[in-house]
């Protein structure tokens, strides 16, 4: 005979201000099976847990149903508070009242009659419950990073310092990302490529920290613990091995007009070429789109030069396999494409840039060695004109509708940079609103305006165009009410960021969740936010959200912490609900190996009892329990109704259907 | 075109099947964001929607469900891989079978709603009661006897 308890759940207000729960628990005692139902203010907390395991052990309960918030919330420490007094965890349903029902609805009647169905529901499913047992499934002490910028190299560095193995595989022929493009970063106008450097070439040196630039992951198989990662590491056409990073072949190399990706594009670099002096590996790499061997089949002369002998025209992409325990995705942002924003005039004009290209522009080892001269003629810049939130908070579709929360800050920075260097030139910033909380910001940006004179003007540019060789920045100024044009010299966009779009890839390989602006979505906006809701996917960096420098380390910090807290144990719990095939009703047609999209399905010859004293050997399926992950599609599959899922049986799911709709 | 009776006394009784990875997790974004949707919508957590057997769905209409929805990540997001690319399948057999048996298409929906569309899932589940209570109740695959009582 079934016992069980129930227990509802006022979470202070949250679900008793719209639901009824006393109600609830009177209507549910009368249940069939139910011997027991309470509510209380708190059934998480301390006492709550304590109100549950009491019951347990008092009522003999076979089985409980907590009527509470989300399941993807409390699940876990309702498992263990029944665990703990005795009672099998897989015994515990979740009836979520919370989420579904308190917080949406807001009629009382209406919301206590829903409870009360929910509450039922989760009855029927928990009569149907079996008592499960977590399988262990071993732990490879190794961990992943995708992307090697800032946020890849800080999460390297501390899983390492730990003691375990980290891979980077970075898509560029350098680690450094976008902080190494940058020339001076805020709140502390610290150069960029002096606080970057240090660590890109810790990075290199780390006995535990292997590298693996100009490479791309290709396939993802396995799970938590225990994935199984394919990488193409791109032919570089210079053996990594060999290649001193003397730079003769760059002297030498007469293919001189790739655009300089590094540079945005804003000078011309050499086929074969490193990408930036500080590059880690320092190691050459040949643009096979640019270089004349590949092209014409003439040319050889960086081979001809090279003194070890690295070059290598043969080279062919190549694959690693290794195995993971965890993996941290951190591939980082690009600003947007422009097309979108005609008005601004940056398709036409060479002197509307965007902040990332001015970023270059300051740099000492951009294409103007640090002194800032208009990409048109070459000429000084004496009035500089920002626009802000350029694609930024734009709900028109044009652009992103969110805020991309860095450019208010760097803007600030390079109006006060240009001041600071050429304090003749005007400065002139348009902004909707200027956003600068963190610490040390609002003063950073008051400096801009207070100590640097930039003249901030509250307001959105309507377009950009040229005359008479001045561009022309027409936009409104609302403090004042009225329209404004300001005749500039050079413009600049701060334009708004966006996910590197090859994380998409990266999120189908690993199956996490990503929200429709590409962005990776964590399993808590609030608890759990460097945590992927895929069990051992950890993200860091731009990938997550919009964020700066500061917080992309303290959240690859935390990554590290996360995969260290993983790694350092043997052994996982594994999901006990998994499927289980009914080996009498089995006819071994193989269809559901056929749909298991982990290979978890094989087949075995069994011998079998047919009465009469005779056995005969039949094929049935069997389901390896440490790598079925539970979906179920094998279930449906079924032709035969053989395979159920633990947990998930058909049976509880029909069961839950029948409770919804009894009227 | 069908005529469409509205019956103010009529709130139909709607089962939606959510995956835990996407459509679950949305639901609970649209409740911690107070996204409200018609109280007649309950919902059966299932690990993926590739573990919705048609069964279940016909299961429902015969216990008297007035309508159907299940949701799951969007395809090429799965956290199975390839488990929606079943439920597509599968669905879209169902629906030709429903047809057959009368039972209007529209009672039926598939929906992919992931973690980060709250929004989405209120605005969806708003539009498929707004739909199902223009449809009217079901009645052609009522199983009688169950509705008596066994």
């Amino acid at each position: 005979m079934q016992r069980i308890g129930v227990f509802i759940c006022w979470c202070g207000s949250n679900i008793a201000a719209t639901v009824d729960v006393k109600r609830v628990a009177e209507t549910i005692k009368s249940e069939p099976g139910v011997v027991f139902a309470e509510n209380y203010q708190y059934m998480c907390s301390e006492n709550g847990q304590q109100l549950i395991k009491q019951a347990i052990r008092e009522h003999n309960l076979t089985g409980i149903v907590v009527g509470a918030c989300s399941p993807r919330m409390h699940e876990v420490t309702f498992r263990k508070a029944a665990e703990e007094a005795g009672l099998n965890p897989y015994m515990v349903e979740i009836a979520n009242i919370r989420e579904h029902c308190s917080w949406i609805h807001k009629d009382m009647e209406e919301a206590t009659e829903k409870a009360v169905i929910l509450v039922r529901t989760a009855i029927a499913k928990v009569k149907l419950n079996a008592p499960l047992t977590a399988g262990e499934s071993p732990v490879t002490k190794r961990a992943l990073v995708i992307g090697g910028g800032i946020a890849g190299i800080q999460a390297a560095l501390d899983i390492a310092e730990a003691g375990f193995k980290v891979d980077i595989v970075e898509k560029n022929a350098t680690i450094g990302g976008r902080m190494a493009q940058l020339d001076k970063t805020f709140p502390t106008l610290d150069c960029s490529a002096c606080i970057l450097t240090p660590k890109m070439v810790d990075c290199a040196q780390h006995e535990n920290i292997d590298i693996l630039s100009y490479s791309e992951v290709e396939d993802v198989k396995g799970f938590v613990g225990n994935f199984h990662v394919k990488i193409r590491r791109k032919a570089r056409y210079v053996d990594e091995t060999k290649c001193t990073g003397c730079k003769l072949c760059m002297e030498k190399c007469p293919s001189k007009k790739g655009l300089n990706e590094f540079n945005m594009n804003l000078n011309t670099r050499t086929a074969i070429h490193i990408p930036f002096a500080q590059a880690i590996p320092n190691v050459a790499v040949i643009d096979s789109t640019q270089c004349l061997k590949f092209k014409t089949g003439k040319c050889g002369i960086c081979q001809k030069f090279c003194e070890v002998g690295a070059i290598d025209f043969t080279q062919q992409d190549t694959f690693v396999e290794r195995q993971y325990g965890a993996i941290v995705v951190a591939t980082g942002f690009k600003p947007i494409a422009l097309d979108n924003f005609n008005e601004f005039g940056y398709a036409d004009n060479k002197d509307v840039i965007t902040s990332l290209e001015l970023e270059r522009l300051m740099n000492a080892a951009g294409p103007t060695n640090g002194v800032l001269l208009r990409p048109s003629d070459g000429q000084h810049p004496h009035v500089v004109t920002f626009i802000q939130c350029v694609g930024s908070r734009d709900t028109s579709g044009c652009g992103k509708p969110y805020c991309s929360k860095i450019c208010c800050m760097y803007t600030a920075k390079h109006a006060m940079m240009i001041r600071e260097k050429y304090p003749d030139t005007e400065v002139h910033v348009f902004y909707i609103d200027v956003r600068t909380p963190g610490k040390n910001y609002d003063e950073f940006h008051r400096r801009a305006v207070e100590q640097y004179g930039v003249d901030y003007i509250k307001g959105m540019v309507g377009k950009v165009y040229n005359e008479n060789g001045k561009l022309m920045v027409q936009g409104a100024n609302l403090i004042d009410n009225e329209q404004v044009t300001i005749e500039s010299d050079l413009v600049v966009l701060a334009t708004a960021i966006e996910p590197e779009p090859s994380v998409r890839k990266v999120a189908t390989l690993l199956t996490a969740s990503i929200d429709t602006n590409n962005f990776l979505t964590e399993s808590h906006a609030k608890l759990r936010p460097v945590e992927s809701p895929t069990a051992g996917v950890y993200l860091a960096g731009v990938c997550q959200g919009p964020k700066d420098i500061p917080e992309t380390v303290s959240q690859a910090s935390a990554c590290a912490a996360k995969v260290i807290g993983l790694l350092v144990k043997d052994k996982l719990k594994t999901n006990p609900c998994v499927a289980m095939p009914d080996e009498m009703m089995c006819n071994g047609c193989s269809q559901c190996a056929n749909v298991c999209a982990y290979g978890a399905i094989t087949y075995l010859d069994k011998e079998f009892r047919i009465g009469g004293g005779k056995t005969e050997i039949r094929r049935v399926a069997s389901v390896n329990p440490a790598v079925c992950q539970g979906c179920g599609a094998c279930t449906v599959t079924c032709p035969s109704g053989a395979m159920d899922l633990k947990g998930f049986s058909s049976k509880q799911i029909m069961s839950e259907v029948d409770a919804i709709c009894k009227k | 075109m069908q005529e469409v009776t509205e019956n103010k006394e009529f709130t139909p009784n709607i089962v939606a099947f959510c995956c835990n990875w996407c459509s679950y997790a949305g639901a609970d974004l649209a409740g911690s964001s107070r996204m409200t949707y018609p109280a007649n919508v309950k919902i059966i957590r299932v690990p993926c929607s590739c573990r919705v057997n048609p069964t279940f769905i016909l299961k429902a209409y015969q216990q008297g469900a007035d309508g159907v929805i299940i949701c799951g990540c969007h395809p090429g997001d799965c956290h199975y891989v390839t488990g929606n690319y079943y439920t597509r399948r599968r669905i879209a057999l169902l629906f030709s079978m429903l047809n057959y048996m009368g039972i209007e298409k529209e009672r039926t929906r598939l929906e992919w709603v992931s973690a980060a569309e709250g929004q989405k899932f209120s605005a969806v589940m708003n539009d498929f009661v707004k739909t199902i209570t223009e449809l009217g109740e079901n009645k052609r695959l009522t199983d009688l006897r169950v509705k008596e009582g066994e």
